[in-house]
């Protein structure tokens, strides 16, 4: 095996296109995926964690769950030629978001008590109590 | 539980007694899910991906189903410990090549196992004998609602659960069953049906899934597609389809009973003859002459009561099972002549084909002798 360094004009001259990237998305995806990726975002990076569509060509992989947003555009398209539809319909993590939600609420209401009770704001934080009463009983159901 | 535990016993698919036993050896179910908006393990640098370990992995010990696990980070497992879990298909060949970062819990019983940094965050996996896939599907289904109490999955409204890789988008989930089809491989229909099965978006792949060679005759059947379709229609239509291949592949020995007795009986006595004779064995050949005794018991030719030995057989002559069992490394050449010495040692005590019996199972007396087929 030799291994050549060519740049961009001369690869495209002898046909090379970046073997192994090209192969990679192409092979996974179907041809053509990679161009379609490309036409979504060709500079842009994932804010969260950096990834570029770069990355993508190279590992066929994203690089977290915000790319899904960042590079929405180009994905679209794949997920439409990969998969049987292009919304979700299976399971659903409610309880999950629920909980979540109903603890973050928690957290809010018992920061505040503990800042009305140092503030001696008598008069909310009792309002505060009782809130917090309603909704450890929504907890437990 | 230590990984001398996990050895000593096989999982419960190798003891064949789930519906569909003679044709369907496993089936898998596994969920991908990740952590919202933290690098996929494949993006994450070291000290990240040991955070988001460190984040999941009591989560997923503490899980009821998991007391007396198997747990342990995969950089304090040997080349050949992880290669074991492999052959087990306990984890992934990509999780086998990963190191720090990464772990592997699995219960005791081996029917659930949980990656932790493959390629996604999580990777949590039932194996069931036989056709199982709806119950494989509801106890990890039970272990995904349990931990997404605790952990927050990345999970779009339009997309549903978000995986690395983009060809696993929505419910995350592969169900997957081992198929064993000699009779449809030596009727040479077998490439029919997987054409057939891939032009309905389903995938055919051999032993160790995704580009590895069909041995055995062992083939495994899975979804491709993740989005756009409930997790209960995607194991049903699965499911359709596996049960027809059984049909086929039951009317495939029964023509072979009638119209190629001779052929078959010859292939089942070459089969035991080798097994019980030879000195030298590789994987390959030793796969695909137990998967013909596999065929012999299926038919009659032997006891029913010489099924589970020739199972574990299948699992006990992989390469990292006999090194693993032996206590050292060996080369090919050796691991070869142990393969042949435990095969023949353990094939001491099989009795002789009986090919009248196997006539008598075949239900047609006047077509299955052996001069009919002159």
């Amino acid at each position: 095996m030799q291994k050549v360094n060519l740049c961009d004009a001369c690869s495209k001259e002898k046909g090379v296109q970046d073997p192994t990237g090209f192969a990679l998305a192409d092979l996974l995806l179907g041809i053509g995926a990679a161009e379609e990726i490309e036409k979504g975002a060709s500079t842009q990076k994932c804010p969260v964690c950096g990834f570029s569509q770069a990355d993508f060509k190279k590992t066929g992989r994203l690089g977290c769950s915000a790319c899904y947003v960042t590079f929405a555009e180009g994905l679209n398209t794949l997920l439409k030629a990969m998969h049987k539809g292009t919304e979700h319909v299976g399971k659903l993590p409610q309880r999950a978001h629920r909980a979540m939600e109903l603890n973050h609420r928690m957290r809010n209401l018992t920061e505040n008590l503990q800042k009305a009770v140092a503030e001696e704001n008598y008069e909310t934080a009792a309002s505060l109590r009782d809130q917090i009463k309603q909704l450890e009983s929504e907890i437990a159901t | 539980m230590k990984f001398s535990n996990v050895m000593a016993t096989a999982g419960e698919w190798v003891r064949g007694e789930g519906p569909h036993y003679q044709v369907v050896i496993s089936s898998r179910v596994r969920l991908a899910r990740n952590l919202r908006n933290r690098a996929f393990p494949g993006w994450a640098k070291k000290a990240e991906r040991i955070s988001i370990l460190d984040l999941i992995r009591p989560r997923v010990e503490e899980l009821t189903e998991m007391q007396d696990s198997f747990s342990e980070s995969l950089q304090e497992l040997s080349a050949l410990e992880r290669q074991v879990l492999v052959e087990r298909h306990l984890i992934s060949r990509e999780h086998a090549a990963k190191g720090v970062g990464s772990a592997v819990v699995m219960n005791r019983r081996q029917t659930l196992s949980i990656m932790i940094n493959e390629e996604d965050h999580l990777r949590m996996q039932s194996i069931r004998s036989g056709l199982q896939l709806k119950q494989a599907f509801k106890l990890v289904d039970k272990i995904d609602s349990a931990l997404e109490s605790k952990l927050e999955f990345a999970y779009d409204q339009r997309l549903g659960y978000l995986t690395a890789c983009p060809t696993n988008v929505g419910t995350g989930m592969r169900a997957s069953a081992m198929l064993h089809l000699p009779g449809l491989v030596l009727s040479e229909l077998i490439n029919q049906v997987i054409q057939a099965v891939s032009k309905i978006g389903l995938a055919v792949r051999g032993l160790y899934g995704e580009g590895t060679e069909a041995m055995g005759n062992l083939f495994q059947i899975s979804n491709q597609t993740t989005l756009g379709e409930k997790e209960d229609e995607i194991i049903n239509r699965l499911s359709k389809v596996i049960e027809t291949i059984i049909e086929k592949e039951h009317d495939a020995r029964q023509v072979l009973l009638q119209k190629k007795s001779n052929t078959l009986w010859d292939q089942i006595g070459r089969a035991y003859g080798v097994l019980t004779y030879a000195h030298a064995m590789a994987s390959k050949e030793a796969l695909n002459l137990l998967s013909i005794i596999k065929l012999g018991v299926d038919l009659g030719a032997f006891p029913e009561d010489r099924r589970l030995p020739i199972d574990e057989l299948f699992i006990d002559i992989q390469p990292a099972h006999l090194q693993k069992s032996s206590q050292q490394k060996l080369n090919a050449e050796e691991r070869d002549h142990l393969r042949a010495q435990i095969i023949r040692e353990r094939l001491k005590l099989f009795p002789k084909p009986d090919i009248s019996k196997m006539a008598r199972e075949s239900g047609d007396g006047s077509t299955a002798g052996p001069s009919n087929n002159e």
